[in-house]
């Protein structure tokens, strides 16, 4: 898979940094408006996969390499179970929103209000954003080698 | 109300076409049509929340999912469907048709809430005190990551899991090892 045609290349290489932008969006807004971390995490996902089908898996593969992948794998999962146990530290419960009840009661349409929301959508956003690439670019990289035995 | 009998008929001939063609591709571009259905379904009944997540798993990430994985020569499925297969479906299918014309009964109307028929149902209490106790203006927000984020928690781990595995099992030393347990 070295990658499809120069109008392929040339519109996907346009439309990631859109594809991206609009994912953070969700991700960042999914308090707000609707959407959130999963959904956003997808976008952010397949702006990446856009790439790998346009331009080939090395492409891609230097620009964001598998260890990388999942170290922010890691990071998201980690982020997220790290606020669940500040919860418990701070107010007494897991998962308890301690930073709305207690320190920052920010207004309810502001972007930054809700205490632990958004920054648990933040963290389930790169979760599932690398955590989807990793396991396309897996399956892409088995199937090749698969149908490629000489290799 | 025309327009969901309308969504379900073309949901229902996107999924007859994709069990019934022999292109792999074609198929699950069917089943990204009908997830197209759902989606708009979602957005019509007022959940945009679902509706996104709909979109963007089942259109975009099943689709591309298929096109980045599947090779080229693999895409015609061959073979007949057995007799017996079929006719154990078909009871399986109707047993549970049986079972659940019970259980329709019991549900609120199409597109109402829960709490239109349970009066003690949880879900009253998130939307009428979701803003003011978590402070964010999206009641399913504030559900999924405030009132039940144990279920997300758990989402999360299984997705962290089957990544693990789909990782271990599929990177390149993995197959190496396997050809050749000596290194």
């Amino acid at each position: 898979m070295k990658g499809m045609s120069v109008i392929v290349k040339t519109v996907s290489s346009w439309v990631k940094v859109l594809i991206f932008l609009f994912g953070i969006y969700i991700i960042l807004f999914g308090h707000l408006t609707p959407g959130g971390g999963f959904a956003g995490g997808v976008v952010l996902a397949s702006s990446y996969v856009l790439l790998m089908l346009a331009f080939g898996r090395e492409f891609v593969e230097k620009d964001l390499p598998l260890a990388l992948d999942s170290k922010l794998d890691c990071l998201g999962a980690f982020a997220f179970a790290v606020i669940a146990i500040l919860g418990f530290v701070f107010g007494g419960t897991f998962f308890v929103n301690f930073l709305y009840q207690k320190y920052l009661p920010g207004d309810p349409w502001a972007l930054v209000s809700a205490g632990t929301i958004p920054l648990s959508n933040i963290a389930i956003g790169l979760k599932v954003g690398a955590s989807l690439f990793l396991v396309i670019f897996c399956l892409s990289v088995f199937r090749r080698e698969g149908a490629d035995v000489s290799e | 109300m025309a327009i969901f009998y309308i969504l379900l008929l073309f949901m229902i001939i996107g999924a007859i076409i994709a069990v019934e063609t022999r292109d792999l591709l074609s198929s699950v571009i069917c089943i990204g049509a009908i997830g197209f259905g759902a989606s708009l379904m979602f957005l019509f009944l007022k959940a945009p929340d679902i509706a996104i997540t709909q979109i963007v798993v089942e259109v975009l990430g099943l689709v591309i999912l298929i096109r980045a994985t599947i090779s080229r020569d693999l895409t015609f499925i061959s073979g007949d469907k057995e007799f017996f297969g079929t006719v154990v479906s078909v009871v399986i299918i109707f047993m549970i048709f049986l079972i659940g014309a019970r259980v329709f009964e019991a549900l609120p109307d199409f597109g109402a809430p829960v709490f239109a028929k349970a009066p003690d149902a949880a879900s009253r209490e998130y939307v009428a005190d979701g803003m003011e106790k978590t402070g964010a203006a999206n009641v399913v927000a504030s559900v999924i990551l405030d009132f039940r984020a144990y279920d997300t928690l758990g989402e999360a781990t299984v997705l962290f899991t089957s990544i693990l595995g789909a990782t271990v099992i599929l990177r390149k030393r993995s197959k190496k090892l396997l050809e050749d347990p000596d290194q």
